[in-house]
Formats: C-alpha cells, structure tokens, sequence
C-alpha cells in the first residue's frame, strides 16, 4: 500500500530505542540519570544539567495539546492524507513536548483547543515504523 | 570592564553609509540569485560613493558563502562573516561589523543577501536534517506556516488573541506598501479580504503570510571618521543585540514569549542607551502577521499580549504614532526567504528622508528587529541619524 506520508529519515543511531519502542506499541522518552530530566528530542547528553548519562524510560502515554494547527495544503511532496488534517504539539505528562497529529476529532477550530487532554494512538506505517499519533482522552 | 562597557564603546562607532535592493525585486526567472546578490553589493557600494574595490569586510548569509560572494565580487577580504542563523542573519551581521570596523579588522564592510527565493534560479537544493526528517516531516510539517502557527494559537488560547487582530497587522503594513513603488502589492486591503483568503494552515490563510519573491540587498558599512566622506549622511548605529533560544518550535521554551528576541533588544537598547518607547520608527520581520506583535512584546514595547494593539489604525498606519514596516514589510513589499536586510534598507532610507510618499516626518531613532526560524534566533539594532548624547 501506498504511504500517506513520509517515512522518518534519516534514524539516528541516538534515537534508535525511540523508533524501536514505537513498533513495539511502547512511547520512549529519553530521561537524564544525573538531573531526573525528561527530554524530548533524543540526544547524548542532558539539555538541562549536560550529565552524558542519558537512559530510557515508558512514557505515560498522556499529555496535553499544547498548540495546534489545521493544515490544507501539504508542506512536502510525500504528504499526501486528505485535508484537512490537524497539526499538534503535544506536551506530555513528562514534560517533553513532541510535533504529531490529532487524530479522530472533527478539524475545526471550534471542536479544538488547547490544553485539552490527549492520549497517544499508535499508527504503523511500516514493519519498521509506527508513529505516534495523538487523539482526545475522556 | 564589564561586557556591558564594552558595548557602550562601540556606540556609534559605525555608520550605515550605502544601502540599496537589486536593480529589480520580485518575480525574476531571468536572474540568478548570484546576480541579484551582486547587484546588490554594486548598489550599495555606489550608493555610498565608494567603490567595489574598496571593500574589504564581507558579511553574508544564506547560500552564498563569504569566500563565494569575495570571488565573485573580484575581491580578496581581510575579513569575512557567515553567520546564518535565519532571516535575522543580516540584522546580526550588522552588529558584528560595528565590532570588526571598530577594532580596525576592515574598513569597509558590506553585509549583503541575495536569494531566488520564487524562481529558483541558480538555487541549490535544500538539505534535510536528521531533526526535521525524523521529528517533524512524518506529521506534515514542514513549511515555515506549520511552525510559526504553533506560536500564533498557542497565543490565542492565551491571551484571546483574535484572527481579526492578526488581519489587522496585514491590513496596516498594506497601506505603507501602497505607498512604496517597489512593494509588489499594492492595491487595497482589508481585514475582511484577509479572513476570506484562502486558507493554507490555520490560523493563516495565505494574506497572513508573507510573499515569496527574487530580491537581493545590501548595506555597506564604515567607521564614524570615515562615513563623513561617503555620498549620502551617515546613519548612525548607536545599539546591536543578538539572541538566539532553540530552533525546533517544541524547544520553545513559551511559545508566546521570544526569549531570543527579549535578550537582543535588551542588548541593543542597553548599548544604545535607550528604552522601547523611545523610538519613533519601527522595522520588525514580519514573515506572518503574528510576529510583529510577539516581537514588540518581547521587545518591551508593548504588554504581553497585547502586541496586536499597537496596529490599530492611527498607531502602525502611515500619519499614525509609531509607523511600522513602513516598506510595506515581507508581507507586502518583498520576501526573498532571508528578509532581514530590508528592514535595515528600510529604516537607513526613513533616517535619510529618502521615502517620498512614505516618508515618516522628523524621523531621529529606528528600531530595526528580525527574527531566525520561528523566532529562534534575533537581532536588533537602534538606529539614528544623530550622534545623541
Ligand atoms: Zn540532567
């Protein structure tokens, strides 16, 4: 099947147990053994403290639609979904905030607003790449 | 001495002395990028009744290097910039060449951009990153819209900014570039035809962004001594600041507040000596109409969230308190890709009293301000056609 959209290109090695826990349904974040700080995106050290003692933990899942956008015309060749579409930035309970989709919600500006609650949804792309897509939480 | 006496020293130390566009702006499929950059530099340099030869500092950015720009020019420099950090660059490089004319590096610098930015020509293709292919491009971002417009609801949900207000800024540029015979659009408009323009990522429709056009530009800069012998008089560059925060909009720390912005204009005003409500004539990049509002409201010009204010009819408009983007801005006039030179083109002519139509009455101190990305990086300077005390 034709994708959609464009696959994520490059991967970096750095940021290999991101896309690795997504094709296993499992949102990783990367987290600073020093400092505790939850960060997004992947790197070899710490944005907050500079520790280079990076590990990995679950994220929850949930978080908050930080800002948004309704997007109808696509912004590269690859991008090929039905508009209108919602562009999302989600930040999580965490702390990170991460660029996605909302999905299953009406794109309006009136159905949307910011600070709502919101929960990831995977979405598999390939046997490689599932990406992490967000919906309205009850 | 404190970083900030250094500054103060250089207050003043250098003029604007030649500024000048490309022989032509706009839709150009006839010209390379290299060829509106070059005309560029040739007109600034004359404009300044200087010669080519005479340069020897050269600060660019963008797709041209230094070196490049040096060879094509027929040049060798003693000292060359490629600071490129987005837009802002220029408005950057500005201030670099105050430090480097100041301290006897050159003496002559030209800070120059030339991009074809609407046709293409001559332009090498854009490179991806690992950052953006991996990050953002799989959800559809990708274009500068898809960005900046996290900013511009973000700023709405917080303050009760309305699509109206964001028109507004649209509309008030507009008027300037009715008055500006080098501004590629220049009929009438309202904030009605703005909310009924086609819509591209909300909150924009396409009237809220900027155009996308072929331009070069360039400034030509000297030390105090030496600017009184140029051609034209001097404009005096009494504050420079720089910043720069993030450039993935999610590293933002609050979307509704340009940290970059806040730590260049302070700069820029602590070496000039001034404060934000003592300009007379302001010139900020406006590639959406969002980013003139966050821009003075991190600048201190106006409260926060209440930017938009500043557009009303009778303040930003031509007549009113405090013009703004009086060339008709990067919404209007020109918009090349790297806008920031043309502000600083923009605010030399006010100070000179070149305007014609446009020309704000008794115009002393300018405030010239540009953003990179999605006001990731900035740049600042305080411009004035005195010396002050
Ligand atoms: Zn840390």
């Amino acid at each position: 099947m034709e994708l959609d959209r464009p696959l994520p290109n490059p991967i970096t090695p750095e940021a290999r147990p991101f896309w690795d826990g997504l094709r296993e349904h499992r949102l990783m974040l990367p987290r600073c053994g020093a400092c505790g700080h939850v960060f997004f995106y992947p790197r070899v050290l710490c944005p907050r403290c500079h520790a280079r003692d990076v590990g990995w933990i679950q994220a929850s899942g949930r978080g908050t639609l930080h800002a948004f956008e309704i997007g109808y015309q696509a912004f590269n060749r690859a991008w090929k979904v039905t508009p209108p579409w919602v562009l999302a930035m989600v930040e999580l309970a965490e702390g990170p905030r991460l660029l996605s989709n909302l999905v299953n919600v009406e794109p309006d500006p009136k159905a949307i607003r910011c600070d709502m609650p919101v929960r990831v949804v995977f979405h598999r792309l390939t046997d490689e790449i599932t990406l992490p897509l967000f919906e309205p939480a009850p | 001495m404190s970083a900030a006496a250094d500054l103060r020293a250089l207050r003043n130390a250098a003029c604007i002395v030649g500024v000048d566009e490309s022989d032509e702006i706009g839709n150009l499929p006839h010209k390379s990028q290299l060829t509106l950059h070059l005309e560029a530099v040739a007109n600034a340099v004359r404009d300044a009744g200087l010669r080519i030869s005479d340069v020897d500092g050269i600060f660019t950015a963008g797709q041209h290097s230094p070196a490049l720009l040096g060879e094509a020019l027929g040049i060798t420099p003693r000292y060359v910039d490629g600071t490129s950090v987005g837009g802002c660059s220029f408005i950057i490089e500005v201030g670099h060449a105050v430090a480097a004319l100041h301290h006897g590096l050159c003496d002559v610098a030209v800070v120059s951009h030339g991009e074809s930015g609407r046709s293409g020509v001559g332009v090498s293709p854009r490179r991806d990153t690992s950052l953006t292919g991996q990050y953002e491009a799989p959800f559809g971002f990708g274009g500068a819209p898809t960005f900046f417009g996290m900013l511009t609801t973000r700023h709405m949900h917080v303050y009760g900014t309305t699509l109206e207000q964001w028109a507004q800024v649209a509309v008030s540029t507009r008027r300037w570039a009715m008055l500006n015979p080098k501004a590629l659009r220049r009929e009438p408009l309202t904030v009605a035809d703005v909310l009924a323009s086609r819509p591209v990522v909300y909150p924009f429709n396409v009237l809220n962004i900027c155009l996308v056009t072929d331009a070069g530009g360039a400034v030509v800069l000297t030390r105090a001594d030496r600017a009184r012998d140029c051609a034209k008089p001097p404009v005096y560059v009494r504050g420079v600041g720089e910043g720069t925060e993030h450039v993935m909009v999610t590293q933002m720390r609050d979307l509704t507040f340009s940290e970059a912005t806040r730590l260049a204009g302070g700069k820029a005003f602590r070496m000039a000596g001034v404060g934000p409500h003592d300009f007379d004539h302001v010139m900020l990049y406006d590639a959406f109409t969002s980013g003139p509002p966050l821009m003075l409201e991190a600048l201190g010009l106006a409260g926060r969230g209440e930017g938009v204010h500043c557009f009303a009819e009778g303040r930003s408009t031509p007549g009113g308190s405090l013009p703004i983007n009086t060339n008709g801005g990067g919404l209007s006039y020109t918009h090349s890709g790297m806008y920031g030179i043309f502000p600083i083109i923009e605010a030399t002519r006010q100070l000179r009293g070149e305007c014609g139509a446009r020309q704000v009455p008794g115009v002393r101190l300018s405030l010239v301000n540009g953003m990179g990305g999605m006001l990731s990086a900035a740049g600042t300077l305080v411009l004035s056609n005195e010396v002050g005390s």
